[in-house]
């Protein structure tokens, strides 16, 4: 069984967003729908569904860099989780620090998960294997902010 | 068992009244491939002067992750969850909620308290173990935790 879900990516660097979108493709237990971003205005753009991007969904999940052109990762991070319609969606931030002061500060903004990015295709794999079995067969997913009801996904598929 | 990514072994925190799911998560995670200790508190009273270290727990090493059950006696998951990420010195320890609950209203509540994810808990012994492998992978292994403030 795939389960549907709707995944946003906050990244600028280009390669890295590709790498991204092959793993997760790759992974056959989610028939993911990956809508990618490339900065902070942007981002925040997609979850007001503002300008551009009125019509877009909201995301079941959220995968955030850091070190982003107009708005950094942390402000995108407070802003989302200071909202009480976005709040509820898990963020998972995926970037290349390992600078403490990052983790600590991402976890105080109440980010979900913090990832440093694998550097090649197979680690990324391995990661988003563990991440979809994770998301799919064990973690219940609250449903997008707008909707009322929480479905948990992988339900009534 | 291996030292964990994040360099050395991890601190958990398990907060469940069932003394045989208790038992079972702590089994699990004994078997683990990375370096872990678990200490376990009984109810959610507990849990809070565990994580304050008051009391009989004045010598407690502040956990690294938490895995808190909802429904406890004298204190209750939920007001656990809030309390610990409200507080500016422990909201950032990850909490996973790990509860027989599927109920659309507690997955929302958590998440609303910066619950860091939901875990139903099988009934089925096997999928159980499975479920707490799951977490050891996902947790101990590929999220970089944050450290311990000095």
């Amino acid at each position: 069984m795939s389960v549907d879900i709707k995944i946003l990516l906050v990244e600028d660097n280009a390669a890295d967003a590709r790498l991204f979108a092959e793993a997760l493709k790759g992974d056959t237990t989610m028939d993911a729908d990956l809508t990618v971003v490339k900065d902070g205005e942007e981002a925040l753009d997609y979850l007001y569904k503002r300008g551009r991007h009125a019509g877009a969904t909201s995301p079941h999940m959220i995968f955030l860099d850091l070190n982003l052109p107009k708005r950094s990762g942390h402000e995108v991070l407070e802003k989302i989780k200071s909202d009480e319609d976005l709040k509820r969606t898990p963020v998972v931030v995926l970037t290349t620090s390992r600078s403490p002061d990052d983790v600590n500060r991402s976890y105080e903004l109440y980010a979900n998960a913090y990832l440093t990015k694998p550097s090649d295709l197979e680690q990324f794999l391995k990661v988003m294997e563990a991440m979809s079995y994770l998301l799919t067969s064990v973690t219940k997913l609250p449903e997008p902010a707008q909707s009322a009801a929480a479905v948990p996904i992988g339900e009534g598929n | 068992m291996t030292p964990s990514p994040n360099g050395r072994p991890i601190d958990i925190l398990l907060v469940e009244d069932n003394a045989g799911d208790a038992r079972l998560t702590v089994e699990a995670l004994r078997e683990s491939k990375v370096s872990n200790s678990v200490s376990v508190v009984k109810d959610g009273v507990q849990a809070i002067a565990y994580l304050r270290g008051r009391g009989e727990f004045a010598d407690a090493t502040r956990p690294d992750l938490i895995l808190l059950d909802l429904n406890l006696p004298r204190k209750d998951g939920r007001e656990v969850l809030a309390e610990i990420k409200e507080d500016d010195d422990l909201k950032r320890i990850p909490v996973v909620v790990l509860t027989t609950s599927q109920a659309e209203q507690d997955i929302l509540r958590a998440y609303d308290l910066h619950a860091n994810c939901f875990i139903t808990k099988p009934a089925d012994l096997e999928q159980f173990l499975k479920v707490v492998r799951t977490i050891e992978d996902f947790w101990l292994t590929i999220v970089k935790l944050p450290k311990e403030r000095r």
